[in-house]
Formats: structure tokens, sequence, C-alpha cells
């Protein structure tokens, strides 16, 4: 008998805790749209060229990349960055 | 109570079900309730599973033997610790515990990011309901441990290896790792379902992969010491098919670890990734089914059981959605930047990935070729230590070296001139420690040489990087505490030296000898001296059964003083065991091991000793291992306030 109420206890207490939710206001899921998709795709470029200055710099600064390779390498890595920066605040202007 | 046990099972069944099909049904259709009401069943399930597994548990504490499950796994004279241990010491236990940890798992995850990675969560959702819909409905419709029975006077027992304590944490820790892979396939998963493949699911899974990872690896290291005092056949790992099951998906895991990073810092590797993550997953579940179908001979395995085919068909069902899925992203998913050099810290990661996946690829074969024999063949072959010892120098050596030349190569490109000028301490040191060890005799073994120089070359690059680093930035703490992932990721690398060492010293110089000693008699062996002093016959009778051990007691000299036991136990019940006497040396960290092989009628006895040097750096390593993961793994504010304000800036 205890195990049979205490089952029911459990069963009833999943079906309040899945019901919860249908009482919410909003049906809407919050998900990314096309819009924000494109600006994820910039803040990552901007991330990804951001952190790749950083390592060069340390990289730079123990040794494990000489001047030359610093000065070839950091051009192109500033302008990916600024890139992606542009990016962002035009669409932010849109 | 097994009624309750059984309700709780079939309500974890229905709302895995229910998270599986309405999650599936909200997320095509964008409804939000429905999403949250699938989130929550998941949820729930984790719940009604805890019901389960306290009914479980409190029976075998309570030795209620009116459950099958607890009269075949424990008898009355069983501690209650072990009495506990037989919860995951037999096969419908250890599904219970498996369905336990996905479900917790499941609701961690989906109640830790249902704001942060919406988009995702609502596919995470139904595919752990999937995967928990399988584990419930096994338990309920094929393995339950919930079948009654007439109460017999006493159970069978649990067998005596199994009466260890490292049995109480080393399956647990295992478990943890293998289910704990679903959580990474799951956001893989959702993000090519939902096109999402952006880099947020690498960062919102890179914690929950290496928390498996951690569990998985050093679960393996408990039970290669497991094997080691208490099994008693002198080693630590036989390659055995369910010991190879643990370690397949963690080479798999590692390689994922090392190859994410490329795809962070460059956005290469997306597809090699979502490989890399659905391998993991499917060699985890491979791993299961090898354990439980019965198909191989193993020690770790369990007996032969009805639910191997439903496993064999959930792989295979998983494999198959894994391929469509990356089939139908593939131009999602491919690199927008390419591999500047070859001479680079991402082609080295690369080299790693290789390495890795050919390790365990290696493995599988080894695996799986003496069940496709027998299945299409009728012929019953075996693949032996050679096989793997071979494969793992050919692969593990240059993985050792590898992870030493790639902390000190540059990203994106590095000249050869700036590399030898980094390299120049590291090769120094290791040439001058591989000139030595000759010197010192050491050169018996080649493997053990070469493996020896490569991790002085490995341990030098480390400090190395720490001393130029500590200049760069002034402070050695700073240094860590800024990029916690990178060091915590070097002192997982002098655990896999340590470890190399251990099994190198362990293996390659370890001294092996069979001595038939009568009382009285002595032997010397590598500076010990062994005298055999007498037998003594020690029976016990139970209602579990009698059992005889007999126990040789032998006198140790010369490096070592005092006494030594090692035992035969016959158990009429259970069978016999062996009980290793093992004296530790910690100044050399080696050890004098010894066990008793076989009683003669002349009342000699056959021992088998072996002295095994270095071999407790292997558990040392273990514990540094896990130091490491965890200095890893400790939450970093900056990245995840990055990633709030990353999705916050995508909503507008």
């Amino acid at each position: 008998m205890t195990a049979l109420i205490l089952g029911a206890i459990v069963a009833v207490a999943a079906v309040v805790l899945v019901s919860l939710p249908f009482f919410a206001d909003s049906d809407v899921i919050d998900a990314p749209d096309e819009r924000a998709e494109r600006r994820l795709e910039l803040m990552d470029a901007r991330d990804r060229a951001l952190a790749a200055l950083k390592e060069l710099e340390f990289d730079h600064r123990t040794g494990k990349i000489d001047d030359v390779d610093y000065r070839r390498l950091v051009g192109p890595l500033r302008r990916a960055a600024a890139e992606a920066l542009q990016g962002i605040d035009q669409q932010a202007k849109e | 109570m097994a009624d309750l046990g059984r309700a709780a099972l079939v309500v974890s069944f229905g709302l895995a079900l229910y998270a599986a099909c309405a999650g599936t049904y909200a997320a095509l259709q964008k409804r939000n309730r429905l999403a949250d009401s699938a989130r929550n069943a998941l949820v729930a399930c984790f719940g009604s599973t805890i019901v389960a597994a306290i009914v479980l548990a409190l029976a075998l504490v309570h030795h209620d033997f009116s459950f099958v499950y607890v009269a075949n796994h424990t008898s009355r004279d069983l501690s209650t610790i072990y009495a506990l241990t037989a919860f995951w010491g037999g096969q419908e236990g250890s599904l219970l515990l498996w369905l336990l940890v996905l479900s917790g798992y499941g609701a961690l995850v989906v109640l830790l990011n249902r704001k942060l990675l919406r988009d995702l969560i609502v596919w995470v959702v139904p595919i752990m309901g999937t995967l928990a819909t399988f584990f419930s409905f096994i338990l309920v419709a094929v393995a339950s441990p919930f079948k009654t029975q007439v109460p017999p006077l006493d159970g069978a027992g649990l067998t005596p290896s199994l009466q260890n304590p490292y049995m109480v944490a080393h399956p647990p820790m295992l478990y943890l790792g293998y289910v704990g892979l679903s959580v990474p396939f799951a956001f893989a998963a959702a993000a090519m379902i939902s096109g999402h493949t952006d880099e947020r699911w690498i960062v919102a899974t890179r914690r929950w992969t290496l928390t498996a990872w951690m569990f998985l690896g050093f679960g393996q290291i408990l039970g290669a010491h497991w094997a080691y005092i208490e099994v008693g056949w002198g080693g630590y790992y036989g390659w055995d098919p369910v010991e190879n099951a643990a370690l397949m998906p963690w080479l798999a895991a590692t390689a994922f670890l090392h190859s994410v990073m490329v795809q962070e810092r460059k956005g290469m590797l997306r597809v090699w990734n979502m490989i890399l993550v659905a391998l993991s997953f499917e060699l985890a579940v491979f791993g299961d089914f090898l354990t439980r179908s019965g198909v191989v001979n193993s020690i770790h395995s369990f007996a032969q059981s009805p639910i191997g085919g439903w496993f064999l068909g959930f792989v295979v069902a998983t494999s198959l959605f894994s391929v469509a899925l990356i089939l139908w992203r593939l131009p999602l998913l491919r690199a927008r930047t390419k591999l500047e050099s070859a001479l680079s810290r991402e082609a080295t990661f690369l080299y790693n990935n290789l390495l890795f996946v050919a390790l365990c690829l290696t493995i599988l074969w080894g695996v799986l070729f003496p069940i496709l024999t027998s299945v299409f063949l009728g012929e019953s072959r075996t693949i032996g230590r050679p096989y793997y010892d071979f494969f793992l120098r050919i692969f593990g050596l240059p993985l050792l070296l590898l992870m030493g030349i790639g902390p000190l190569i540059a990203w994106r490109r590095s000249s050869a001139r700036a590399l030898l000028k980094t390299l120049r301490w590291p090769i120094l040191a290791a040439l001058i420690a591989g000139g030595g060890l000759i010197a010192a005799g050491a050169g018996s073994s080649h493997p053990g040489l070469i493996a020896y120089t490569f991790c002085v070359f490995v341990l030098t690059t480390i400090v190395v990087e720490l001393v130029r680093g500590t200049r760069a930035t002034g402070s050695l703490l700073q240094l860590v505490a800024r990029n916690r992932r990178r060091y915590g990721g070097y002192v997982v690398h002098a655990a896999v030296v340590l470890f190399a060492i251990g099994v190198a010293g362990s293996s390659a110089y370890q001294t092996n000898v069979e001595r038939t000693l009568k009382p009285g008699q002595s032997t010397r062996i590598d500076g010990y001296t062994v005298s055999y002093k007498q037998m003594q016959k020690i029976p016990s009778v139970s209602e579990s059964g009698r059992q005889v051990e007999d126990r040789a007691v032998l006198a140790l000299g010369g490096r070592a003083h005092g006494t030594l036991d090692t035992s035969l136990i016959n158990s009429s019940l259970l069978g016999p065991s062996h009980e290793v006497g093992i004296r530790t040396d910690y100044l050399r960290a080696q050890d004098l091991y010894v066990i008793l092989s076989q009683q003669n009628a002349d009342g000699s006895v056959i021992f088998q000793i072996l002295v095994k040097p270095l071999v407790n750096l292997i558990w040392l390593a273990g514990f540094i291992f896990l130091g490491g993961s965890l200095i890893t793994l400790w939450p970093d504010a900056r990245e995840q306030r990055r990633l709030v304000a990353r999705l916050a800036l995508a909503r507008g």
C-alpha cells in the first residue's frame, strides 16, 4: 500500500512539473533569426581575430615567433579584426 | 517496494518518451510552452529514476532477497558498503546506474543552459530524451532489476575480486565518463539539426566534454590499480576487450579536446570535430554493448544476455543518425580558412589527431577481429598483447614527442629557425638524458630508452614554457590564472609523462621470475631476498558457502624487511581467486610483487615474483591528471560573460 501511494505521488509530481509550462505567457521560442545569425558569425570572426592577435603577441614575446614572421602575420590579423568590427558596426546602424 | 521501483521506471520511460516526442515537435513547430514541458519531463525523468535507484539501494542494504537481483549479487555476510557496490556489480543494476547518470546529466545540462542557449537546448532535450527512452525501455521490458521471487535464505554473494575499495569508485567514475559523452553528442547533433553551427555549442560543451573525459581517464587509472592489486596476474592493463572499450572513447575524446581548439581559433576542422564527437559517443555505447552482450569473454563483462541485440541495434541506429546529420550539414560545416603552414600549432594538433584516431581504430580492429572471425568464419581467433604493444609504440611514441613540440610552436606559422631556437633546451636535455640512460644500462630496451628520452624532452618543454611565460607576464600565478586551460593542460601533459615513465619502467625494465620453493628455502631477485616460511590454511564457513584460504607467509631480506603474505582462496560458490603480496619501495617507486601460483603435492609452492620499477608513478600520474583536469575545468567568469554578451548582442 505504501509503495502504491509513493508511486502515485511520483507520477502526480511528474505530471504537475510537465504541465506547468503550459500556463506560461509566451509560446514563441527565443532563437536567433537570420540577422542575428549573421551577427553571431561576425562576432565569431572578431573574437577569433582578437584571440589570434593576443596569441601572436604572446608567442612573439616568449620567442616562439621571430620578428620577420611576426610582421608578416600581424597585418592580416589586424585587418580581419577590423573588418569584423566594421561589419558589426554596420549591421548595428542598419 | 519492488512495485514502487517498477512503477518509477515506467514513469521514467513515459517521461523520457514524452521529452523525445514532444520535444521534437516543439522544436520543429517552434512551440515554446511545449518545449519547456518536454524539458521539464527530462528533469522529472531524473527524479523518478532517483526513486527507482533508492528502492534498489534499500533492497541491497537490507538484504531483501525477494529481489532476484539482490539474491544474485549479495549475501548476508556482505558489509553494507559492498552490498551497495553490488548496485553496479550486475547487468540490471548497472543499467539503472547508467539511466540515473544519463538523466542526471540531461537535467543538469538543460537547467543550466535553458536561457543562454535556448535555440540549441530545444533540440538537446529530444536527443537526450531519446537516449533515456532507450535505456528506460530496456530496464522496463528486458532487464528489470525489480524482478521478485520467493526469498531464499541467503544470496549468492559478490565475487571476491569485486569486494575491493576500488570497486566502490571505479565503475561509477567510468559511467560518469561514458555517459557524459552523451552531452557533447547531443549538443553537436542539436547544432547540426538547428543549423546553428557557430562556435557556441563548442564553448557550451567544452566543460562537459572535459568532465566526461576526466572521469573516464581517472576511472581507468583506478581500474588499472584494482587489476594490479586484486586480479593477481602481475599487470595492470591486459588489453582486455572491455578495458579497451573504455580506452577507445577516451582516445577519441582526447583528440576532440585538442582539435576543438583549432576550430575555436581558426574555424577549421568543423566536420572533423563533429566526426570525433560522434565517434566518442558511439565508442562509449559500443563499449556498453561489449560489456553487456556477452560477445566477448572478459573478467569485466556481464554474463551472456538477450540485451546484446538491442544494444547493437542502438549503436547502428545512432551511428546512421550521426552520419546522416554530418552529410546533410556538410555545406554549413565547411572550413572558411586553410592551414597556413605545416609548421604551426594547428598542424601539430592535426598530426596528434591523426595519431590518436589511428591508435583508437587499431585498438577497435583488435577488439572486432575475434568477434568478426567468430561470427563469419566460425573460428575462434584472438589478438594478443604483441599486436597492441606494437601499435602503442608506433603511435604512442610520436604522440609523446608531439606533446613536447606542440606547445612550443606558434599558431599559424613558425619558421624552422625560430622553432630550433625554442627547442634547443629540450633537445639538449633529451640528448643528455638519453646518453645518461645508455651509460646507466637502460639501453636494453629500445622502446623504453626512446620513451624516457622523449619524456625528458616533454618535461623540459613544460618547464621552458612556464619560465618564458612567467618572464613575459611577471608572475607565475598570474600566468596560470589568466590561462587555466593552457596551463591545466600542461599539468595533464606532465601526468601523461609520469604515466609513460611508469609504464615504460614497469614493462620494459621489470624482472619476472618463477621460483619453486619449499618451506625454509630462499631466492634472491634484484636485491631482494624472499624466503618461504610456511603455509597457513584458513577455513571459513558462511551462509553463502565454504571457503579455504591457503596463505603463504614469506620473510623478506635485502632491500626490504619484514614479512609478506600471498594467498590462494578457494570458495565453494565463487571458485578460486588470488590475493597477491606487494611490498612498495617508495624511494625507488618500485614494487616487489609476489603471486602464489600453485601448490605441489610435495609441499613446495610455485611463486611468481616480479620487481616492477617505477610502477607507482602510474598511480601518482592519475592524481596529477585529476588535478590538471580540475584546473582546466575551473569556471572562467570572463568566458561566461563573453558568451552571455554575445548572445544578448545577437538578439539585438
